[in-house]
């Protein structure tokens, strides 16, 4: 393998900061995520890097479980989303002040 | 040093990355977060974990982002060409990105993390099949019990029909 650990840390690091940027400026329900998505992704590909170097094969059933489970997340939150539009008929999280019941 | 396949996965996605974030129209930008998720796929199988690159794909590229896909249908055709941000926080926002790329960036350059060396066979799929049906399989029956729960509650919550009446009569 020619490829070293260090780099694909770096890809996740630079992954990590777009998706931190994307939360932190975006105000776009759906656009926050893919930010979301994007440094779920980057956490990922960090565990899959790490799990190489160990001889069993432990991180990448920790990666498929972590997989596993964004999927899920991202359902509800989609489905929460689409109740938030119909409710205020936007997706921009500035009209979402008041969620209550 | 790295190969010519790292360097294209990595600009392929951290360039669709920043196009699903930047691009104007969403479905656009879905399709480019589709771009990162396949390179991450393509990540896995540099990183000897075929099985992991496989279930990226079917998971990811081929549900989740069919599902965001369907979601940015269902909103109305002037929000998704709308771009809705904070233009005062834009900079302070690249700033933080830099920030954070620049800082961990340096700490992780300069800890032991570049000596270290494998020389250790990739492992094999079939273990971790093994893993999942033996040593794990609270685990395994949890997540498909989390699985189901919320793609149960996603349904209800999506399918409440009072929501947009209440509002409308407030």
């Amino acid at each position: 393998m020619s490829n070293e650990l260090i780099d694909f840390v770096i890809v996740s690091i630079a992954l990590l900061g777009i998706g931190i940027y994307g939360l932190s400026v975006k105000r776009n329900a759906i656009r926050m995520l893919f930010a979301i998505e994007i440094i779920i992704n980057a956490a990922n590909l960090n565990l899959v890097a790490f799990a190489r170097y160990i001889p069993n094969s432990g991180g990448q059933t920790l990666a498929l479980f972590s997989i596993a489970i964004a999927a899920a997340e991202v359902a509800v939150g989609l489905s929460l989303i689409i109740v938030a539009y119909r409710m205020y008929q936007n997706i921009d999280i500035a009209d979402f002040r008041s969620l209550k019941g | 040093m790295v190969d010519a396949t790292f360097l294209a996965l990595s600009v392929l996605t951290i360039g669709s990355a920043i196009a699903a974030l930047e691009l104007r129209s969403l479905i656009y930008g879905s399709i480019a977060l589709m771009g990162t998720l396949g390179g991450i796929a393509g990540f896995f199988l540099l990183l000897d974990s075929p099985f992991i690159a496989i279930f990226q794909i079917a998971v990811y590229v081929g549900s989740i982002a069919v599902l965001i896909l369907f979601t940015v249908m269902l909103v109305k055709r002037e929000l998704i060409f709308k771009k809705i941000e904070d233009r005062r926080r834009k900079f302070a926002g690249i700033g933080l990105m830099l920030i954070l790329m620049v800082g961990l960036g340096s700490i992780i350059i300069d800890s032991g993390l570049r000596t270290i060396q494998t020389d250790e066979p990739p492992v094999d799929f079939r273990d971790i099949g093994k893993d999942f049906v033996t040593y794990y399989w609270p685990a395994l029956v949890l997540m498909a019990l989390i699985l189901a729960g919320a793609v149960t509650g996603a349904l209800v919550l999506a399918r409440r029909e009072d929501v947009a009446d209440e509002q409308r009569t407030n």
